[in-house]
């Protein structure tokens, strides 16, 4: 085995860890030193200026609302998709009727809901935010004439031209878009847990909202841990600045009612020509990305069940 | 994983009457069990919901194909109205004026060379880590990993001014690169799993018998992760052909540009021009082969997307 071992070895690692490197850690390491210069990107000089650009972020109301909005992206998405999607995949596995040979089974068309329920996960993210941005719209959009289909034109509105709803419509979509995919998930996740143990709840007596609580979350704990992360990396990521970018006016508009922090970074970068205070924005970025993934990670152990 | 099963037929068109009157072959069983009517309600609510999400999901979806087959008077005036006739020329104006052909030419080679780049790196490095003990191995495992976890944008900055001075930025093999770069960390960390989860016997047989470690790596252990391989090249090829962020940011050339942003831009101008139904048009020519390629290897699809976060 040892022959010509560490020659295959660094054979195979080094071209890899080349592109690795120059394309992903090197540029995330400049980033953080970036944020100590006054680079603009548009030459190539710069100076040190310590601490200068986060003293800035201070009183920088646009990164305050970004960093809310990114925040509540953060709270909301993960919560409202993954309440959603549990709802639904317990549904479509252990929703159906009680037949009599088995405890608990599936609504019929099960696999129909799951094929469909996954059809926006296949879609880019930019083809979906075009989309909506055009079902959006209050003039010729499909959700305004839907409206007026059912009854309800009184809540007809600009959705993304109108401050107040502008946020809303954009967080939708990303709910819309990924829903489906935990659904799938989760009813993966499901399938595993043993018959018996329904059978077991129901001879007791147990309802099926008692047996979603007590049986089927427990022990779906760590698949719904790792789906939290999951939606929260997109909820910072490239997933949120597409949709941003895409949908609204500005963009981040109206009045910046729907700027979020990797929006922020590229238009500070490449609109207005402050690199180095894009990077700064960056690293507060990273700053909350990291901090989330512990928070999750420290709340969410339990002891873990095997079954 | 279940299997596709058979899809009931009208379940869109007429989800209550369905939910409420059931199977008739099942009316028996139902009322034996039937725990009043606190589970009738129960019942009829969630599939309800089910049918709900169903059709909130289509309706956006069957509402673009529907209107890029419209003039673009009637789009203004009827969304919701099918077209009076299927305009065509929607589509044909679409891939060759509005440039779609060259977004997808684009796109494929872009895809095809950063694909094949990533799959070959990829399963190399994951091979090495996951097979070899060496020093730094868990370094550079988590060097690897660790890129899962970062906000890209912060690393785009730096990276936009990098591939300008080295003539990388606006080519399509920069772009290949930079799929590739940001395609390892998931790669590696799904397939070191992968190889970790492979018999060691085969592969030390082999070594035996002669062959050299490269040699045992093509022809014995690629073979032996087929299914692993096809799950990771699945989720990387929707990953790359989707990709929308790493295009606007280093590939701002418009002869350059991929399917995503093309769509974009052409929103953007076409919005000028008025051409609606053109844009609807390829709007939708970029969904459907993506759909279509899902709905044939739908289980291997969903494998694909889900492996990592099963994990």
């Amino acid at each position: 085995m040892e022959h010509g071992k560490y020659r295959f070895i660094v054979g195979f690692l080094i071209v890899p860890l080349a592109i690795y490197s120059v394309f992903v850690i090197w540029p995330f390491a400049q980033s953080i030193y970036y944020s100590f210069t006054d680079w603009t990107g548009l030459s190539p000089d710069f100076e040190m200026v310590g601490f200068d650009n986060y003293i800035k972020l201070f009183s920088d109301d646009v990164f305050w609302k970004s960093l809310q909005h990114s925040l509540l992206f953060l709270l909301l998405l993960p919560l409202v998709t993954i309440s959603l999607a549990l709802f639904f995949a317990f549904m479509i596995n252990v929703g159906g009727r009680r037949r009599k040979n088995s405890a608990v089974s599936g609504v019929r068309g099960s696999s129909f809901y799951k094929i469909v329920y996954f059809f926006p996960q296949v879609l880019s993210i930019a083809i979906v935010a075009l989309l909506f941005r055009f079902a959006y719209n209050p003039r010729s959009g499909s959700l305004n004439a839907a409206l007026d289909a059912v009854g309800l034109s009184a809540l007809k509105t600009a959705w993304l031209g109108n401050p107040e709803t502008a946020l809303w419509a954009v967080m939708a979509v990303m709910v819309w878009c990924t829903v489906g995919f935990f659904v799938v998930l989760f009813s993966a996740a499901m399938t595993s847990i043993p018959r018996d143990y329904y059978e077991a709840a129901l001879l007791d007596g147990a309802d099926r909202i008692t047996t979603f609580f007590r049986i089927t979350l427990p022990l779906l704990w760590d698949t719904v841990q790792s789906g939290w992360i999951y939606m929260g990396i997109l909820a910072l990521g490239a997933e949120a600045f597409a949709v941003v970018q895409i949908m609204t006016t500005g963009p981040g508009g109206p009045a910046y009612a729907t700027t979020v922090l990797p929006l922020y970074v590229y238009l500070k970068a490449f609109r207005d020509g402050q690199a180095a205070y894009a990077t700064t924005i960056g690293v507060a970025l990273l700053v909350v990305t990291l901090a989330f993934a512990a928070v999750v990670l420290k709340l969410g152990r339990r002891e873990r069940l095997e079954y | 994983m279940k299997s596709a099963g058979t899809l009931p037929d009208g379940r869109e068109t007429e989800p209550v009457s369905s939910v409420l009157t059931g199977d008739p072959l099942r009316g028996t069983a139902d009322k034996e069990s039937a725990k009043g009517s606190e589970g009738r309600t129960l019942n009829v609510f969630s599939h309800g919901m089910l049918v709900l999400w169903a059709v909130m999901v289509v309706m956006p979806l069957l509402w673009a194909v529907m209107t890029s087959f419209k003039d673009d008077k009637s789009i203004f005036t009827s969304p919701w109205s099918p077209p009076t006739s299927l305009n065509f020329d929607n589509w044909a104006r679409a891939w060759s004026q509005a440039h779609m052909s060259d977004y997808f030419f684009n796109t494929l080679i872009v895809v095809g060379g950063s694909l094949i780049g990533t799959m070959l790196l990829g399963s190399m490095v994951a091979y090495v880590l996951a097979r070899f003990d060496f020093p730094g191995n868990r370094f550079f495992y988590f060097l690897f990993i660790g890129g899962m976890s970062f906000p890209i944008i912060l690393a785009l900055v730096p990276l936009f001014y990098v591939m300008s001075n080295t003539g990388l930025l606006n080519t399509r093999h920069g772009l290949i690169l930079a799929y590739i770069a940001y395609s390892l960390p998931f790669t590696t960390f799904f397939l070191t799993s992968f190889f970790r989860s492979l018999p060691t016997s085969v592969a030390e047989a082999a070594i035996i018998d002669g062959a050299s470690h490269t040699r045992t790596f093509f022809q014995v252990m690629l073979p032996m992760a087929k299914p692993g391989l096809i799950s990771v090249g699945i989720f990387n090829f929707l990953g790359q052909w989707n990709q929308y962020m790493l295009p606007t940011v280093l590939n701002t050339d418009p002869d350059q540009r991929v399917l995503t942003q093309g769509l974009v831009e052409l929103a953007a101008s076409q919005g000028y021009k008025g051409d609606w139904s053109g844009l609807f048009a390829g709007l939708v020519m970029a969904m459907l082969p993506v759909l279509a390629a899902y709905i044939i290897f739908q289980r291997q699809v969903v494998a694909g997307l889900t492996a990592g976060a099963l994990k």
